[in-house]
Order: structure tokens, then sequence, then C-alpha cells
């Protein structure tokens, strides 16, 4: 079993009170991936490298500004794990020839979207666990290919309009269960997060740095132009995304696969649609129950199975 | 020094190995893949004090070599072919990052249709990507140019990947007899890797491959890239002069063969040329005045180096391995370019393709070539570019067209 110590995050006052990460990027207000961004890095640290495939992060870091304290390399769309191959290899020669201090180390940090962590990236992503590197991956999933107009994506969920879906079903595919495909690689650690649940990102960050290997992130990343709603509603969104089960907040370690917040009543999924103008289209003009309660039975069934393995396992 | 019979792919890995390379990013492709082996073998057997990695993809493995070198450690790879051009995007991205490391490809003619033999296509669809490129006709060049291609690329004047080039089979499995250097010699010759100012350390924090808005800051850093790629030139022949003093072994930037007095001159890259030094020697046995010239250095474009040596001449015939679809042959294009409007220039400039795919080149083609050339110097005129190919090769391909319609109208009678 791996060992993994006693949480330092017990409760929001345990959160780092001040902040690595800059203000004033280009983010779009209300950003939920920037907002998962800033408590990740005050975990993380400036002793570190951003590896970015294109998206919308890229424009963290405009020639000649960065928010970050510590170091960055832009790579492209499809090959950020391959980027932090190279850093994260570079580094381990330099430390084992003795051309750098110990000190000079640093984590080595894959961040995408959704985009490149679910589509193009994916193969770059499968090798990088497969060697066993040493690296974070963090992937900020807005759902859709947001830097371009949010058209959808392998990560785009059932029902949602998108540029690219605009009918009046929608989007017809259904969302990619990244979180198995990652941890059918039997990486060091896979978890979801969520920004609006601090405490519960705090300490996963925590428990992957306490780690070696791959260790694997999924933030969902409310969008206020990608899901269409009002950028002040981002924080109460993601707490509906928990709340209603839709973003299953949970890890993986050693094989096995552990809810880190289940919601004792979960709200109706429609509580959560309704706020955002991308499945407007299930409301207005009449509303559509089928594909509400599709989408409701989804997750139904999602917990039903987390509550079947959960009573096996205290059997 | 020892003597020893290598082929290319083994004079490339020899190369990688007495640059005292840190890490080896890798992706199996014929006709490369006797370079990874062998340098794997090594690093398994503590020959080789290095690390090297198999990526899952060429496009990675370019990454990766980019990313190391962004480090600050010094990167070898090799490739070839499709694999060439599935790392293209990220050949243009890293050669931006200014990290140099030297990556060997193994020539190999493009799909489609597929094939395993050389041509100059995949190296030449690298050509504006930032990378520079030596070309290399024997196994001992391989290895002596993998060196040099270390110093180049990482001189401070220079700082930009290196794309040492060899043709799939004529020299990828032909075994020569190569001259290995001491690894003291070489050692001293490649110096220490300085990655400067490009590389990742926690007390000097770095943002590297930065975007940028607008055209103005973007055209600053491609231009840098340019202007440091023409520094190439002056910087290659240093270090020539240099190896030559070393090791005994002077590789200018273009190898000139019998042009001092020649009044028509080939120009070819790559080993092909070695069949047009044959060519020459015969047409000279027979009193014609003929040379060759081969750019080693492709990129920067020795246009200078040409306009010398060419001077005066009264026709060129320039061979290309490679096409250009709806245009011809690229090399003549671009030695076009460099002879425009120069004084000295020679008027007659003919193009003829040949060797695509692995197509030998014969003697009698090489006279045929010279023979036309003469003629559009006595006549004046310029030939349309001749797309090289027999009678004997047409009524081959028929016969295979003819086989294929039998079969199929064979299996078509079975349905």
């Amino acid at each position: 079993m791996t060992e993994v110590k006693a949480t330092f995050y017990r409760r929001m006052k345990d959160l780092p009170s001040t902040h690595l990460l800059g203000t004033g990027t280009p983010m779009c207000s209300g950003c939920g991936g920037l907002e998962a961004l800033h408590q990740v890095y005050d975990v993380i640290g400036e002793k570190s490298v951003f590896v970015n495939a294109a998206g919308c992060m890229t424009l963290l870091s405009v020639y000649p500004f960065t928010p970050f304290r510590g170091s960055w390399l832009y790579t492209a769309m499809a090959s950020a794990p391959a980027g932090a191959q190279g850093v994260r290899d570079a580094l381990d020669i330099l430390l084992e020839k003795k051309r750098i201090p110990p000190e000079e180390n640093m984590e080595v940090v894959v961040l995408t979207g959704d985009g490149s962590a679910y589509g193009m990236g994916l193969s770059a992503t499968s090798g990088a666990m497969e060697r066993n590197l040493d690296f974070l991956y963090i992937c900020y999933d807005n759902e859709g290919y947001g830097n371009t107009g949010q058209q959808y994506s392998g990560a785009t969920p059932h029902a949602a309009k998108t540029a690219t879906s605009k009918g009046p079903l929608g989007f017809p595919g259904f969302k990619k269960d990244l979180f198995s495909i990652w941890a059918a690689h039997k990486p060091a650690y896979v978890a979801t997060v969520i920004g609006t649940e601090p405490v519960d990102l705090a300490r996963k960050i925590e428990k992957a740095r306490s780690l070696k290997g791959p260790r694997m992130i999924i933030a969902l990343a409310p969008c206020p132009p990608g899901w269409d709603f009002d950028p002040k509603e981002s924080v109460e969104i993601g707490k509906l995304a928990v709340k209603s089960g839709v973003w299953p907040l949970k890890e993986y370690i050693d094989g096995k696969v552990t809810h880190t917040k289940i919601p004792r009543q979960r709200i109706p999924v429609e509580d959560y649609l309704k706020h955002q103008g991308r499945f407007a289209h299930l409301f207005e003009p009449q509303c559509n129950d089928a594909l509400i309660n599709e989408i409701q039975k989804k997750v139904d069934d999602y917990w039903d199975e987390v509550q079947k393995t959960t009573s096996l396992d205290k059997e | 020094m020892k003597r020893k019979l290598l082929t290319g792919n083994g004079a490339a890995a020899w190369g990688a190995r007495l640059a005292a390379t840190d890490y080896i990013p890798a992706f199996p492709i014929t006709p490369q893949t006797e370079i990874i082996e062998a340098l794997g073998n090594w690093i398994d057997t503590d020959e080789m004090d290095a690390r090297m990695v198999t990526l899952e993809s060429e496009h990675s493995m370019i990454t990766s070599a980019g990313a190391a070198a962004a480090t600050g450690v010094r990167v070898f790879s090799a490739t070839s072919s499709q694999g060439l051009l599935y790392g293209m995007e990220m050949l243009y991205t890293v050669a931006g990052w200014r990290a140099p490391f030297v990556l060997v490809n193994v020539s190999r003619g493009l799909s489609s249709p597929i094939t395993l033999e050389p041509d100059h296509n995949d190296i030449l669809a690298a050509r504006d990507s930032g990378f520079l490129q030596i070309h290399c006709s024997t196994c001992q060049e391989v290895l002596d140019s993998t060196l040099m291609a270390f110093r180049l690329g990482e001189d401070p004047r220079v700082r930009l990947p290196v794309i040492v080039n060899l043709d799939g089979f004529y020299l990828s499995f032909t075994r020569e007899p190569v001259e290995i250097p001491d690894e003291t010699a070489a050692r001293q010759f490649v110096g220490d890797y300085d990655p400067e100012n490009i590389r990742f350390r926690a007390s000097s924090p770095v943002s590297q491959a930065v975007a940028v808005l607008g055209g103005s800051p973007y055209s600053y850093f491609r231009y840098e890239s340019h202007l440091a790629a023409q520094n190439g030139l002056a910087v290659y022949d240093e270090i020539a002069t240099e190896f030559a003093e070393r090791f005994g072994r002077s590789y200018t930037a273009i190898e000139s063969y019998r042009t001092d007095d020649a009044e028509l001159v080939f120009v070819m890259m790559g080993s092909f040329a070695t069949k047009a030094r044959e060519a020459v020697d015969r047409l000279r046995e027979n009193g014609q005045a003929v040379g060759l010239l081969r750019p080693r250095l492709l990129r920067p474009f020795p246009a200078q180096h040409f306009q010398q040596l060419l001077a005066g001449k009264k026709g060129v015939a320039v061979i290309d391995q490679n096409i250009s679809m709806g245009m011809g042959g690229v090399l003549h294009s671009e030695l076009a370019s460099a002879l425009y409007g120069q004084p000295e220039s020679p008027r007659i400039l003919l193009s003829f393709i040949g060797g695509l795919g692995g197509r030998d080149i014969s003697l009698e083609e090489f006279f045929e070539i010279s023979a036309v050339t003469q003629r559009a110097v006595e006549e004046g005129q310029v030939p349309p570019p001749r797309l090289l190919y027999t009678e004997s090769e047409l009524r081959e391909v028929r016969k295979l067209q003819a086989v294929a319609k039998v079969e199929r109208d064979e299996l078509g009678e079975k349905k």
C-alpha cells in the first residue's frame, strides 16, 4: 500500500492564505479553471515547471508577462506530457550527474484543457503513464473546445448545446470517462476536483504531491461564456455540479476508487442544468422531460453503482 | 583512433556516443532503427552514460527532445521519413525554443505510395522549420557531421537544432571503412554543453516558448531565428576548419569536385552524388570538362559559396532527388534564386528529377544529362525540367499493371 501521511488541510482555515498565482491574466471572469488553478498552485508552489498544451490557459503567459512565480513551457496541443518527459528526464540527468544541486529540482506539472486531455493528447498521456513518468497532470475540464468558442469535445456532456451542436437535442454523444481511462493505466494517483470544494481539492493535491509517478487530476471548470451563465454564478454552479452528483469527487489509489464527498441527498440534475444557457433548450420553449430524465437516470445509475460497490467493501 | 567497418546508421550512433550525449528520446522507424538500437545497447552495457526513452510517437519524441534541451542537457535523436513528418509540428515548434540538439534523419521517400527506399522529400519538408541541415554522402561524413552538428547548433551565435541527413539503404545499411576518433579528442572538439540562459532551475524561474500577441513580437522572434541560422554559415566554416586541423578530414559547406576548370557542373545532394562523381571521372576521361558540386549545408543555404564556385561556368545541371508537385526540383529552385541577377552566374541552369524512392541513376543517364546541358549551352536555350525514366522501366511497370489486371479479372470471374 502507498503510504500517505495525514492531511494538513482539514478545514477552510488550513488553506494557504497567501496566493502565489499573479492576477491580471486574460482568463474570462468567473473562470472555474483559473479558480482551481489558483488553489492548485498554492499547494504546489513555485518550485515547479508548468508544461502547457494549447488551450485557454496558454494565454496565461503572454510575452513578456506571466502570473507564475515558477517556470513555464508551452509545447503544442498534443504533446504536453512528452514535454514533461523531456523536462523530468533532463532534471534527473542533471541531478544524477551532479550538474545541479538537489535544491534546483522542481515538480513537473502538465496543464491542459479537456480538448487536449480527452482527445489529441490522450496518446501522449497514455505513454507518459505507461513509462511511469513522475509528474502531475492538471486538466481543467470546461467540457468543450472553449478557447475556440466552445465547440463540442470528448468531454462535452450529453445534450449540451455547443457551437457545433446547436440542434434541439444538443450534443448527441456522452462525456468520455477520462477518470476510468486514466485509472486503467494504474498510475500512482487519479482524482477529480473542483474549485468550489477547496479543502477536498487541497487535500488531493497534497496527497498527489506526497506520491511518486503519474498523478492525474481532472478539475471540472465551470465556464461562463462556454456554458452560458453569468460569471457571478460560477461558484454556485460548481457547487450544484457536486450536489446533484453530476461531478463525483473521487480518487483512485492502489487499484481502488474512493468517493471523497458523497452527496447524501442529491438535488435533481434539473437544478444544475437550468442555470446554464447550454441546457436552456431542455426547458424552453417547453420542458423536454424525456431528455432531463435520461440525464437524471445516468447520474442515478452511477451513484447506485457506487453504493453497491461501497457496501460490498464494507462486507 | 580506430578504423572499423560501419554502416551509416552505426556511424551516426558513434557520433552521438562520442559527443557525450546525455539524453536520447527515441522511436523506431525503418531505416533508422539501427541507430537507436546501437545506442540502447551501449547504454545497457555501460559503454555510454546516457538515458534513452522510447516515446509513443515522433511527435512526442521531438517534443521531449526539445524540452530536455530546453532544460539544459545534450540531446540526440533520430528518425526518418513518415516519422519526420509526424513530428513536423514539433520541428517548427522546438526550433523556436532556441534549445540546440542534434537529430539524424535517414532519408526515405514519402507516402503515397508508401515505400522504404530513399529520396529527399522528407528532409526538404523540414527545410523551413528552423533546423539547420547537414547532408552526408559517406559513412565517415555521417560520424564527423554529427560531431560538427553539436558544435554548430550549440554555438552562442546560432543556438538552433541541427539535422544530419543520410540516405536510407545506400548509407544507412552500407558498410564502409570509418575512422572512429578517440573519445578524448572527440570530447575536446565538441566541448561541454553550456545551456546558457535556456534552462530550467528552481532558483531562476523562467517562462519559455510563451505566446505573443500581434505580428510585431512574432516577427521579431522569427527574424531572430533566421538571423541566427544565417550566422551558421560563418560558424560552420570555422568549425569545419577546426575539424580538419584536428582530424585531418575537410568538410567545406559545399563539396567541390573537379570544378576548377569545369565548363559544365552537376549539382546534387546526398549519397547519390557519389554516382555523379563517378560520371564526372568518366566524362573527364572522354575529354569533357565536367565537375560536381554537392552542398553539405542546405540550411543555412550557402548562396555565396555557390555564386563563387559557379561564377563563369557555362552550364549547370541540378539533379534533384525530390519533387515539389507542380513545380519540380527544390534544389534547382533554391540555386536559381541564389544565382539570379549575379553578373557572373551561368545563364544555363537545367533541372532533372531522379532517384525518387531509391530509383537508380545510371552512368548513361549522367552522360545524357551532360549532353543535354552541353546542347543547351550551344543553343542558348534552357529545356523544360526532365523527369528521369527509361523505356524499360516503363515496360516493367506496364507488366505489373498487366498482372494486376489479369488477377482482378480472374477474381471478378470467381464472384
